[in-house]
């Protein structure tokens, strides 16, 4: 699997791309996710969840944890922060959002993915590094992946089981919006092995795994999740 | 609670308990949620109210993707609805 470092060689005449990472109160990835911004050549801007300015970013990330406790259900009072709210809008006009765990579960809540995340088959927490397909390299977050590529990357949740009616199910096999599987098992019972879909306009891209958790070698599995965020730099750099 | 088509997991392990305590006859657990919503003073559970009750049912407290829900008006001892 190559790293796809390019983004740092490329777009030196233009802007670093700057992408958000918000922080709920509970939120235990932000900054490893902004870390994995960094590694991918973009500048990671810290937005908090009681704000509603984007503060001008090119993307944004839904970091993992338990945002507000997960009281209620996992991301259900997140959905309703002013942060949130903003990103909806902005995700209407094209902004690319990357929700990760918690921040899928987020993401479904809010209504900017379909399905919902429940309770793990066998109620356990896993947390273990994953095989993964990519099933689509046409979102805003995996372009720099290829179609059929199998690739390790952590998870760690105890509600990731992906449900969505058969409706629904079908619509994203039809349009190609099943953007990860699970291989080699199914950690949480989630409908099709779906570990990841992303919205119509294919720019909203949620999953269960941590792509942030894989980005240096020298800690965790590999660097099978790099791709993912200079995917979306690659987008925003050949956009300008 | 979880509409009937998602499988609820927790259910399923209070099932599997129930024949430690010698209960028979139950083939099937669901477990679900319920929440008190206490107006205040003066405050009528008339249709406004329950509209907006019902609104908050449906957006903060269920997911509709997954559950289904009642909205149920109860007076208590001290005259009080909820």
């Amino acid at each position: 699997m190559s790293a796809g470092m390019s983004a740092m060689d490329g777009g030196a005449a233009t802007a670093t791309p700057r992408v958000g990472v918000v922080t709920f109160p509970g939120s235990l990835d932000d900054r490893d996710a902004a870390l994995a911004v960094r590694a991918a050549g973009a500048e990671p801007v810290a937005l908090w969840h009681g704000d509603d300015d984007l503060a001008g970013v090119d993307a944004v990330v839904l970091p993992g944890g338990f945002s507000y406790g997960d009281y209620l259900r996992a991301g259900a009072i997140a959905r309703f922060s002013p942060m949130v709210a903003t990103i909806v809008a902005a995700a209407a006009d094209g902004l690319p959002v990357l929700g990760i765990c918690n921040g899928f579960q987020v993401l479904c809540e809010a209504g900017l993915l379909p399905g919902a995340l429940t309770r793990n088959v066998g109620l356990h927490f896993v947390c273990r590094d994953q095989r993964l397909r990519v099933e689509t390299a046409t979102t805003a977050w995996t372009r720099d992946y290829q179609r059929g590529d199998e690739i390790v990357i952590p998870i760690k949740h105890g509600e990731g089981r992906y449900v969505a009616s058969p409706d629904v199910l079908a619509e994203l096999a039809a349009e190609d919006r099943v953007v990860l599987r699970y291989v080699g098992g199914n950690p949480n019972g989630s409908a099709v092995d779906i570990a990841s879909v992303c919205d119509a306009r294919r720019t909203v891209v949620g999953l269960m795994p941590h792509p942030e958790h894989a980005v240096d070698g020298l800690t965790g599995a590999g660097v099978d999740g790099l791709p993912m965020f200079t995917s979306v730099l690659s987008g925003l750099l050949s956009n300008v | 609670m979880l509409k009937p088509e998602i499988l609820d997991p927790q259910g399923q392990a209070v099932l599997s308990a129930l024949p430690r305590l010698g209960v028979s006859g139950i083939v099937g657990v669901r477990q679900g949620k319920r929440f008190e919503l206490e107006l205040a003073d003066g405050v009528e559970p008339d249709g406004a109210v329950l509209a907006r009750v019902e609104h908050l049912a449906a957006t903060l407290l269920a997911n509709p993707v997954i559950e289904d829900y009642e909205v149920r008006v109860e007076r208590t001892a001290d005259s009080g609805a909820r």
